[in-house]
Protein backbone atom coordinates (compact mmCIF):
# COMPACT_ATOMS: atom_id res chain seq x y z
CA UNK A 1 0.00 0.00 0.00
CA UNK A 2 1.33 3.38 -1.04
CA UNK A 3 0.47 6.46 1.01
CA UNK A 4 1.41 9.88 -0.31
CA UNK A 5 1.35 13.19 1.55
CA UNK A 6 1.70 13.49 5.32
CA UNK A 7 -0.35 13.56 8.49
CA UNK A 8 -0.31 17.35 8.76
CA UNK A 9 -3.47 17.90 6.73
CA UNK A 10 -6.51 15.89 5.62
CA UNK A 11 -5.14 12.68 4.11
CA UNK A 12 -7.74 10.13 3.00
CA UNK A 13 -5.08 7.58 1.90
CA UNK A 14 -3.60 7.67 5.40
CA UNK A 15 -7.08 7.15 6.91
CA UNK A 16 -7.56 4.09 4.67
CA UNK A 17 -4.12 2.73 5.56
CA UNK A 18 -4.98 3.08 9.25
CA UNK A 19 -8.19 1.15 8.72
CA UNK A 20 -6.40 -1.64 6.82
CA UNK A 21 -3.90 -1.90 9.68
CA UNK A 22 -6.77 -2.13 12.18
CA UNK A 23 -8.35 -4.97 10.20
CA UNK A 24 -5.06 -6.88 10.10
CA UNK A 25 -4.54 -6.45 13.84
CA UNK A 26 -8.09 -7.47 14.58
CA UNK A 27 -7.86 -10.48 12.23
CA UNK A 28 -4.64 -11.56 13.90
CA UNK A 29 -6.19 -11.28 17.34
CA UNK A 30 -9.22 -13.36 16.30
CA UNK A 31 -6.95 -16.12 15.00
CA UNK A 32 -4.84 -15.93 18.15
CA UNK A 33 -7.96 -16.31 20.30
CA UNK A 34 -9.25 -19.19 18.15
CA UNK A 35 -5.94 -21.04 18.44
CA UNK A 36 -5.89 -20.49 22.19
CA UNK A 37 -9.38 -21.92 22.68
CA UNK A 38 -8.78 -25.68 22.63
CA UNK A 39 -12.37 -26.75 22.03
CA UNK A 40 -15.23 -26.37 19.56
CA UNK A 41 -18.11 -24.17 20.65
CA UNK A 42 -20.88 -22.68 18.52
CA UNK A 43 -19.45 -20.94 15.50
CA UNK A 44 -15.92 -21.76 16.69
CA UNK A 45 -15.30 -25.23 15.26
CA UNK A 46 -11.92 -26.96 15.24
CA UNK A 47 -11.60 -30.32 13.48
CA UNK A 48 -9.37 -31.71 16.24
CA UNK A 49 -12.14 -31.04 18.78
CA UNK A 50 -15.18 -32.94 17.57
CA UNK A 51 -17.29 -35.87 18.68
CA UNK A 52 -17.28 -39.15 16.81
CA UNK A 53 -20.39 -37.92 15.01
CA UNK A 54 -18.65 -34.73 13.85
CA UNK A 55 -20.40 -32.43 16.35
CA UNK A 56 -18.72 -29.63 18.29
CA UNK A 57 -16.85 -30.95 21.33
CA UNK A 58 -16.73 -28.40 24.14
CA UNK A 59 -14.23 -28.25 26.98
CA UNK A 60 -16.19 -26.56 29.74
CA UNK A 61 -13.60 -27.33 32.41
CA UNK A 62 -11.00 -25.10 30.77
CA UNK A 63 -12.87 -22.71 28.49
CA UNK A 64 -16.22 -21.75 30.02
CA UNK A 65 -15.27 -18.09 29.89
CA UNK A 66 -15.42 -15.06 27.65
CA UNK A 67 -11.98 -13.88 26.58
CA UNK A 68 -11.03 -10.21 26.57
CA UNK A 69 -7.60 -9.43 25.16
CA UNK A 70 -5.82 -6.36 26.43
CA UNK A 71 -3.27 -4.50 24.35
CA UNK A 72 0.00 -4.91 26.24
CA UNK A 73 2.12 -2.55 24.15
CA UNK A 74 3.14 -5.45 21.91
CA UNK A 75 0.56 -6.40 19.26
CA UNK A 76 1.79 -10.00 19.16
CA UNK A 77 1.53 -10.55 22.94
CA UNK A 78 -1.86 -9.38 24.24
CA UNK A 79 -2.86 -10.09 27.84
CA UNK A 80 -5.78 -12.48 28.38
CA UNK A 81 -8.57 -11.56 30.78
CA UNK A 82 -11.18 -14.22 31.55
CA UNK A 83 -14.77 -13.53 32.41
CA UNK A 84 -16.23 -16.79 33.71
CA UNK A 85 -19.62 -17.86 32.43
CA UNK A 86 -21.94 -18.53 35.36
CA UNK A 87 -25.17 -20.35 34.73
CA UNK A 88 -27.89 -19.87 37.35
CA UNK A 89 -31.37 -20.45 35.95
CA UNK A 90 -30.41 -22.75 33.10
CA UNK A 91 -27.52 -25.16 33.50
CA UNK A 92 -24.91 -25.76 30.84
CA UNK A 93 -25.81 -28.71 28.64
CA UNK A 94 -24.81 -30.34 25.39
CA UNK A 95 -27.27 -29.51 22.67
CA UNK A 96 -28.28 -32.11 20.13
CA UNK A 97 -30.02 -31.35 16.89
CA UNK A 98 -30.84 -35.00 16.30
CA UNK B 1 -14.90 6.54 -23.62
CA UNK B 2 -12.43 9.33 -22.84
CA UNK B 3 -12.95 12.40 -20.71
CA UNK B 4 -10.88 15.39 -19.67
CA UNK B 5 -11.33 16.41 -16.06
CA UNK B 6 -10.56 19.89 -14.81
CA UNK B 7 -10.41 19.49 -11.03
CA UNK B 8 -9.95 22.01 -8.23
CA UNK B 9 -6.87 21.10 -6.18
CA UNK B 10 -6.21 22.81 -2.88
CA UNK B 11 -3.77 21.48 -0.30
CA UNK B 12 -5.52 22.97 2.73
CA UNK B 13 -7.94 25.61 4.02
CA UNK B 14 -5.42 28.45 3.95
CA UNK B 15 -3.52 27.48 0.83
CA UNK B 16 -4.18 28.94 -2.59
CA UNK B 17 -5.83 26.44 -4.93
CA UNK B 18 -5.80 25.94 -8.69
CA UNK B 19 -7.37 23.84 -11.41
CA UNK B 20 -5.50 20.78 -12.64
CA UNK B 21 -6.35 18.97 -15.85
CA UNK B 22 -6.39 15.18 -16.10
CA UNK B 23 -7.13 13.07 -19.17
CA UNK B 24 -8.76 9.74 -18.37
CA UNK B 25 -8.95 7.08 -21.07
CA UNK B 26 -10.81 3.75 -20.84
CA UNK B 27 -13.75 5.24 -18.95
CA UNK B 28 -16.67 2.83 -18.70
CA UNK B 29 -20.04 4.45 -19.40
CA UNK B 30 -21.40 2.42 -16.46
CA UNK B 31 -19.09 4.12 -13.96
CA UNK B 32 -20.45 6.76 -11.64
CA UNK B 33 -18.40 9.94 -11.57
CA UNK B 34 -17.13 8.91 -8.12
CA UNK B 35 -15.81 5.67 -9.60
CA UNK B 36 -14.09 7.75 -12.27
CA UNK B 37 -12.35 9.59 -9.45
CA UNK B 38 -11.41 6.23 -7.85
CA UNK B 39 -9.79 5.13 -11.12
CA UNK B 40 -8.04 8.48 -11.56
CA UNK B 41 -6.80 8.43 -7.95
CA UNK B 42 -5.37 4.91 -8.34
CA UNK B 43 -3.45 6.18 -11.35
CA UNK B 44 -2.28 9.35 -9.57
CA UNK B 45 -0.93 7.28 -6.64
CA UNK B 46 1.11 5.13 -9.04
CA UNK B 47 2.46 8.36 -10.58
CA UNK B 48 3.42 9.70 -7.10
CA UNK B 49 0.78 12.40 -7.23
CA UNK B 50 -1.35 12.87 -4.11
CA UNK B 51 -4.86 11.54 -4.83
CA UNK B 52 -7.78 13.97 -5.06
CA UNK B 53 -9.62 14.24 -1.75
CA UNK B 54 -13.40 13.97 -2.16
CA UNK B 55 -16.27 13.07 0.16
CA UNK B 56 -18.31 9.92 -0.44
CA UNK B 57 -19.90 7.20 1.63
CA UNK B 58 -23.03 5.23 0.70
CA UNK B 59 -22.82 5.81 -3.07
CA UNK B 60 -26.56 5.24 -3.40
CA UNK B 61 -27.87 8.76 -2.95
CA UNK B 62 -28.97 8.58 0.68
CA UNK B 63 -26.06 9.70 2.85
CA UNK B 64 -25.44 13.22 1.57
CA UNK B 65 -21.65 12.92 1.67
CA UNK B 66 -20.79 13.40 -1.98
CA UNK B 67 -20.59 17.01 -2.96
CA UNK B 68 -19.18 17.97 -6.32
CA UNK B 69 -19.89 21.06 -8.36
CA UNK B 70 -19.94 19.47 -11.83
CA UNK B 71 -19.87 21.82 -14.79
CA UNK B 72 -21.07 24.59 -12.50
CA UNK B 73 -24.03 22.67 -11.10
CA UNK B 74 -24.21 20.96 -7.70
CA UNK B 75 -24.33 17.17 -8.28
CA UNK B 76 -24.09 17.76 -12.04
CA UNK B 77 -26.59 18.14 -14.86
CA UNK B 78 -29.05 15.36 -13.92
CA UNK B 79 -32.15 16.40 -11.97
CA UNK B 80 -32.98 14.73 -8.66
CA UNK B 81 -29.72 12.82 -8.28
CA UNK B 82 -26.67 13.07 -6.05
CA UNK B 83 -23.11 13.05 -7.45
CA UNK B 84 -22.81 9.32 -6.79
CA UNK B 85 -25.83 8.63 -9.02
CA UNK B 86 -24.39 10.51 -11.99
CA UNK B 87 -23.06 8.01 -14.51
CA UNK B 88 -20.51 8.62 -17.23
CA UNK B 89 -23.03 7.59 -19.92
CA UNK B 90 -24.67 10.97 -19.32
CA UNK B 91 -21.59 12.64 -20.82
CA UNK B 92 -20.40 12.73 -24.42
CA UNK B 93 -17.27 10.79 -25.36
CA UNK B 94 -14.37 13.24 -25.12
CA UNK B 95 -16.30 15.53 -22.75
CA UNK B 96 -14.54 18.20 -20.73
CA UNK B 97 -15.86 18.09 -17.18
CA UNK B 98 -15.10 20.77 -14.60
CA UNK B 99 -15.30 19.64 -10.97
CA UNK B 100 -15.17 22.06 -8.06
CA UNK B 101 -15.99 21.85 -4.35
CA UNK B 102 -19.15 23.42 -2.90
CA UNK B 103 -18.68 27.17 -2.99
CA UNK B 104 -19.99 28.95 0.10
CA UNK B 105 -18.35 30.99 2.86
CA UNK B 106 -20.04 28.81 5.50
CA UNK B 107 -18.44 25.70 3.93
CA UNK B 108 -14.66 26.30 4.09
CA UNK B 109 -12.56 24.02 1.89
CA UNK B 110 -10.66 21.37 3.85
CA UNK B 111 -8.78 19.93 0.90
CA UNK B 112 -9.42 19.60 -2.86
CA UNK B 113 -13.13 18.78 -3.15
CA UNK B 114 -13.84 18.30 0.58
CA UNK B 115 -15.58 21.10 2.43
CA UNK B 116 -16.47 21.48 6.10
CA UNK B 117 -20.26 21.37 6.37
CA UNK B 118 -20.44 21.52 10.16
CA UNK B 119 -22.48 24.75 9.97
CA UNK B 120 -25.35 22.38 9.09
CA UNK B 121 -24.68 20.45 12.29
CA UNK B 122 -24.98 23.68 14.28
CA UNK B 123 -28.48 24.22 12.80
CA UNK B 124 -29.55 20.67 13.67
CA UNK B 125 -28.13 21.02 17.19
CA UNK B 126 -30.22 24.18 17.63
CA UNK B 127 -33.49 22.27 17.30
CA UNK B 128 -33.57 19.56 14.63
CA UNK B 129 -34.92 16.90 16.98
CA UNK B 130 -37.86 16.08 19.21
CA UNK B 131 -37.68 15.39 22.93
CA UNK B 132 -39.52 12.22 23.92
CA UNK B 133 -39.19 9.76 26.78
CA UNK B 134 -37.55 6.54 25.70
CA UNK B 135 -39.08 3.18 26.49
CA UNK B 136 -41.74 1.12 24.80
CA UNK B 137 -42.89 2.72 21.57
CA UNK B 138 -46.55 3.81 21.72
CA UNK B 139 -49.04 2.08 19.47
CA UNK B 140 -48.64 3.39 15.94
CA UNK B 141 -52.37 4.13 15.60
CA UNK B 142 -52.60 6.11 18.83
CA UNK B 143 -51.82 9.42 17.13
CA UNK B 144 -53.69 9.74 13.85
CA UNK B 145 -51.92 11.72 11.12
CA UNK B 146 -53.78 12.68 7.93
CA UNK B 147 -52.22 11.09 4.84
CA UNK B 148 -51.56 14.48 3.20
CA UNK B 149 -49.67 15.63 6.30
CA UNK B 150 -47.52 12.53 6.62
CA UNK B 151 -46.76 12.64 2.88
CA UNK B 152 -45.67 16.28 3.12
CA UNK B 153 -43.57 15.58 6.21
CA UNK B 154 -41.91 12.69 4.39
CA UNK B 155 -41.16 14.93 1.40
CA UNK B 156 -39.29 17.29 3.75
CA UNK B 157 -37.63 14.40 5.59
CA UNK B 158 -36.10 13.24 2.30
CA UNK B 159 -33.37 15.90 2.81
CA UNK B 160 -29.98 14.19 2.99
CA UNK B 161 -28.18 17.35 4.16
CA UNK B 162 -25.69 17.41 1.29
CA UNK B 163 -25.55 21.20 0.95
CA UNK B 164 -26.33 21.40 -2.77
CA UNK B 165 -28.98 24.04 -1.98
CA UNK B 166 -26.34 26.28 -0.40
CA UNK B 167 -23.86 25.67 -3.22
CA UNK B 168 -26.50 26.51 -5.85
CA UNK B 169 -27.69 29.69 -4.14
CA UNK B 170 -26.18 33.01 -5.30
CA UNK B 171 -26.51 34.17 -1.66
CA UNK B 172 -25.17 30.92 -0.14
CA UNK B 173 -28.42 30.73 1.80
CA UNK B 174 -29.42 27.58 3.68
CA UNK B 175 -33.16 28.18 3.71
CA UNK B 176 -34.10 24.98 1.87
CA UNK B 177 -32.01 22.75 4.15
CA UNK B 178 -33.24 24.46 7.31
CA UNK B 179 -36.86 24.48 6.14
CA UNK B 180 -36.75 20.75 5.31
CA UNK B 181 -35.17 19.86 8.66
CA UNK B 182 -37.61 22.13 10.52
CA UNK B 183 -40.86 21.34 8.75
CA UNK B 184 -40.63 17.56 8.75
CA UNK B 185 -40.92 17.90 12.53
CA UNK B 186 -43.22 20.94 12.67
CA UNK B 187 -45.81 19.26 10.44
CA UNK B 188 -46.25 16.20 12.64
CA UNK B 189 -48.02 15.91 16.01
CA UNK B 190 -44.79 14.71 17.65
CA UNK B 191 -43.09 17.97 16.69
CA UNK B 192 -45.70 20.28 18.22
CA UNK B 193 -44.50 20.67 21.84
CA UNK B 194 -41.19 22.24 20.75
CA UNK B 195 -42.43 23.78 17.51
CA UNK B 196 -42.04 27.48 18.26
CA UNK B 197 -38.79 27.31 20.19
CA UNK B 198 -37.34 25.01 17.53
CA UNK B 199 -38.35 27.37 14.74
CA UNK B 200 -36.71 30.43 16.28
CA UNK B 201 -33.59 28.54 17.35
CA UNK B 202 -32.95 26.89 13.97
CA UNK B 203 -33.70 29.99 11.89
CA UNK B 204 -31.54 32.21 14.11
CA UNK B 205 -28.67 29.69 13.98
CA UNK B 206 -29.01 29.52 10.17
CA UNK B 207 -28.75 33.32 9.98
CA UNK B 208 -25.47 33.20 11.92
CA UNK B 209 -23.78 31.19 9.19
CA UNK B 210 -25.52 31.65 5.87
CA UNK B 211 -26.75 34.34 3.50
CA UNK B 212 -30.36 35.33 3.10
CA UNK B 213 -32.99 33.90 0.78
CA UNK B 214 -34.14 36.07 -2.10
CA UNK B 215 -36.34 33.45 -3.76
CA UNK B 216 -34.09 32.55 -6.68
CA UNK B 217 -35.24 28.93 -6.52
CA UNK B 218 -31.83 27.57 -7.54
CA UNK B 219 -31.88 25.36 -4.42
CA UNK B 220 -34.95 23.44 -5.52
CA UNK B 221 -33.44 22.88 -8.99
CA UNK B 222 -30.20 21.55 -7.48
CA UNK B 223 -31.70 19.43 -4.70
CA UNK B 224 -31.00 15.71 -5.29
CA UNK B 225 -34.21 14.95 -3.41
CA UNK B 226 -36.22 17.60 -5.32
CA UNK B 227 -37.45 19.23 -2.12
CA UNK B 228 -39.88 22.05 -2.87
CA UNK B 229 -39.22 25.65 -1.85
CA UNK B 230 -42.79 25.59 -0.54
CA UNK B 231 -41.14 24.42 2.69
CA UNK B 232 -39.32 27.76 2.89
CA UNK B 233 -42.72 29.48 2.87
CA UNK B 234 -43.87 27.16 5.68
CA UNK B 235 -40.71 27.98 7.64
CA UNK B 236 -41.23 31.73 7.19
CA UNK B 237 -44.85 31.36 8.32
CA UNK B 238 -43.77 29.41 11.40
CA UNK B 239 -41.03 31.95 12.19
CA UNK B 240 -43.47 34.87 12.17
CA UNK B 241 -46.00 32.91 14.22
CA UNK B 242 -43.27 31.87 16.66
CA UNK B 243 -42.37 35.49 17.34
CA UNK B 244 -46.00 36.22 18.12
CA UNK B 245 -46.47 33.11 20.28
CA UNK B 246 -43.38 33.74 22.31
CA UNK B 247 -44.31 37.35 23.02
CA UNK B 248 -47.61 36.16 24.44
CA UNK B 249 -45.99 33.45 26.53
CA UNK B 250 -43.29 35.77 27.86
CA UNK B 251 -45.82 37.44 30.19
CA UNK B 252 -46.60 34.09 31.80
CA UNK B 253 -43.07 33.11 32.81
Amino acid sequence: MKVLGDGESLNQSLEKAGRVEDFFEFGELMVRDALHREESCGGHFRVEHQTEEGEALRNDDDFAYVAAWEYSGDVSAPTLHKEDLEFEAVQLAQRSYK
Amino acid sequence: MKVTLKVWRQQGPDVRGAFETYDVDDVSPDMSILELFDVLNDRLIVDDVEPIAFDHDCREGICGSCSMMINGRPHGPELGTATCQLHMRKFEDGAHITVEPWRARAFPILKDLCVDRSAFDRIIEAGGYITAPTGTAPDANLILVPKEVSDTAMDAAACIGCGACVAACPNSAAQLFTAAKLEHLNLLPQGQPERWGRTVAMVDEMERWFGSCTNHGECEAACPKEISIDFIALMNRDYIRAQFKQRRLASQT
